[in-house]
């Protein structure tokens, strides 16, 4: 099997502090990691290589620094590393994401799957897996918590629901985006990290992939970020006493004065 | 501090700091609540290629040596030092085969050890000779083309659980110090059989067995190295092992050094968290001091051996005697800083208190060291080498 899987680079969240005084966040010295989900779609493919056999490639679109995070993905198994890298990719919606993830996967050859993780931990979007789906015309199940058989170029997934599962079937090829129950990630090896150092990885630019410029970027991107803030602090409430009447006479007071009705 | 490791040497740090922290935390409590041998681990470990890192490349290793192995030791003893043995004690049963074995014994069994998929233990202690190694009473009787083992080994680490053991036994005990040898004995040979499992006051997630031998016939070729050499062998490999336990030892007291300092961040008394108070300062830092300088030593001694000195004895006991008596300070300080915590189960430390005492003993009690590093003086004073 011919595996690729989608994987962004985010800022470890767990490290993360506040400024006090400006309310964001302090990125300067915060470590860089896989993507949580994204380390699942990993592990995944590489265990259905072990079982199928094949390959499987990762790809990332970021900026220089994201070739760590491929270089990680390596030294778990993984067989080859592709970096979309271009200063026209900076600002990139997820619609934009998608297409420059597709148009780099086109690139790519003939494949059999796409594994994405759920949605990025900076973004929470959990659009770019779909949105890739889309722009290559694939069959795709989204939240997918296990995969069932691969048999005759079919595919049987469990894809999650509010209450339970659904029994998808699906041709391949196709995408997946996958939850944190599908798998157990292993850990790296020190082989793996040593052969990861020494790998080469495919870099493309923009026009390498044939990118067409409107759509990338900023220029490509229909939404942006207007404002990030931290959500209110929420008060302290205030425990209402007394016999039910009593309380519903002070609820009936606050109310009026909040000019709620 | 930098020490200065290579690129390699940083990895096998950070894969074994993070199988600790992942891995390992979660369940040191109740494996050594239980006595429970972590075989779990054991996979981890092998899949992360730990356990080949002091072995060869053509043998499946990945080539570094006891400085390699010490990094890897240290860190997964900073969170458990009764697991990290499963691979201390599979080294310190390998060193014999790496320095004696012959090629074909290497290449026979090597590349399991190394890919983690057989454990090993060293055998030389028996009932009647710990300290006085020169007493061990077992035997092994040359027959035809075979050799017959019997006696008893006793606190084997990794007894039954390992499938690969380096034993010491006399094969001629009229030439006294030069009458032992020793050999590769694997589990299942008929005669050999493990006593019952020692309930420990530390290190209790790794396995203490007697061994038992009852005419136990193995292949002439399980000799390593050469018919009375057995003694030179085992002092060999504790010279090149000791660096390990100092590891261990380390990893231990830096495990408590850290839970302690966090404490005292934390908890206030009379206003203020208690390390704000000069008698806990001086404490956490007579126990940096001590940790700082026994991996100094740890680590030169490492670096000496994997550089080629052969004439390191003195050297790799004093890393041992000090390494293992700075874990044992510290840890006891680590539980008197923690408080009524500290002697709680609940709380990592007290059990990191039990753990440290063991590296005071094993491989050498202390005193021995004192015996080597003294007996080497006096040679050196008296213009003789070795």
């Amino acid at each position: 099997m011919k595996i690729i899987v989608c994987i962004k680079q985010v800022p470890d969240t767990t490290s993360v502090r506040m400024d006090p005084e400006t309310l964001t966040l302090i990125r300067e010295g915060v470590p860089s990691i896989i993507n949580p989900f994204d380390a699942y779609a990993i592990e995944e493919g590489l265990r259905l290589k072990e079982k199928h056999g094949g390959t499987v490639t990762v790809i990332t679109m970021g900026p220089p620094q994201a070739a760590s995070a491929l270089r990680e993905a390596i030294a778990l198994g993984v067989d080859e590393g592709v970096h979309l890298c271009d200063a026209a990719f900076k600002g990139s919606d997820t619609l934009a994401t998608s297409y420059v993830l597709a148009q780099g996967i086109r690139k790519l050859g003939a494949f059999d799957l796409i594994l994405c993780g759920k949605q990025a931990s900076d973004g929470d979007t959990a659009q770019v897996g779909p949105g890739i789906a889309v722009q290559l015309d694939l069959p795709q199940a989204i939240c997918v918590r296990k995969i069932v058989e691969v048999q005759d170029g079919r595919l049987t997934v469990e894809r999650s629901m509010e209450e339970g599962y659904d029994l998808v079937e699906t041709p391949l090829p196709a995408l997946l985006t996958v939850t944190k129950e599908i798998n157990e990630p292993r850990l790296p090896s020190l082989k793996g990290k040593m052969r990861a150092k020494k790998a080469a990885l495919r870099t493309m630019s923009a026009a390498e992939m044939d990118a067409d410029p409107a759509r990338i970027g900023l220029d490509g991107s229909p939404t942006w970020v207007e404002k990030v803030f931290p959500p209110p602090q929420r008060g302290a409430g205030r425990m209402l006493q007394g016999e039910p009447e009593e309380q519903v006479g002070q609820l009936l007071d606050e109310i009026e004065k909040l000019k709620l009705g | 501090m930098n020490y200065f490791l290579t690129e390699e040497q940083q990895f096998i740090k950070e894969i074994a700091a993070t199988v600790a922290r992942e891995k390992i935390l979660p369940v040191r409590a109740e494996l050594d609540e239980a006595q429970e041998f972590p075989w779990e681990i054991v996979k981890v470990l092998a899949d992360s290629n730990l356990f080949g890192v002091y072995i060869g490349e053509e043998y499946g290793g990945t080539g570094g040596g006891v400085l390699d192995l010490c990094i890897a030791v240290e860190e997964l003893s900073r969170v458990c030092g009764g697991i990290s043995l499963c691979l201390a004690a599979t080294a310190l049963g390998t060193f014999p085969l790496l320095l004696f074995g012959s090629e074909e014994q290497k290449k026979k069994y090597l590349p399991a050890i190394a890919a983690g998929k057989r454990l090993v233990a060293f055998a030389l202690t028996e009932s009647g000779a710990g300290s006085d190694a020169g007493a061990i009473q077992a035997t092994a009787r040359k027959d035809g083309d075979s050799y017959v083992l019997n006696g008893t080994k006793q606190w084997i680490t990794n007894g039954g659980e390992a499938e690969i053991y380096t034993v010491v036994a006399m094969t001629d005990k009229s030439r006294g110090s030069r009458g032992a040898s020793a050999f590769i004995v694997e589990k299942g040979t008929p005669g050999f059989d493990f006593g019952k499992k020692e309930n420990k006051l530390g290190i209790r997630a790794s396995a203490t067995r007697e061994l038992v031998f009852q005419d136990c016939r193995i292949p002439a070729g399980n000799l390593l190295g050469r018919e009375g050499q057995g003694f030179i062998v085992a002092m060999k490999t504790f010279d090149a092992s000791r660096p390990g336990v100092a590891a261990q030892a380390v990893g231990i007291a830096q495990g408590a050094l850290d839970e302690a300092a966090s404490y005292a961040r934390q908890r206030e008394q009379f206003g203020k968290p208690i390390i704000s108070f000069q008698g806990v300062q001086f404490m956490l830092a007579d126990m940096a001091i001590k940790i700082e300088a026994a991996r100094s030593l740890v680590y030169a001694v490492a670096r000496a051996i994997d550089g080629g000195e052969k004439r390191i004895s003195k050297e790799s006991a004093m890393a041992k005697v000090f390494a293992s008596d700075t874990a044992m300070q510290v840890t006891v300080d680590a539980v008197q800083i923690l408080g009524g915590y500290g002697y709680m189960k609940e709380y990592p430390v007290e059990k990191m208190m039990r753990d440290a005492k063991i590296t005071q003993i094993y491989e050498g009690t202390n005193q021995i060291q004192r015996t080597i590093i003294a007996s080497q003086m006096v040679k050196e004073l008296a213009g003789k080498k070795d």
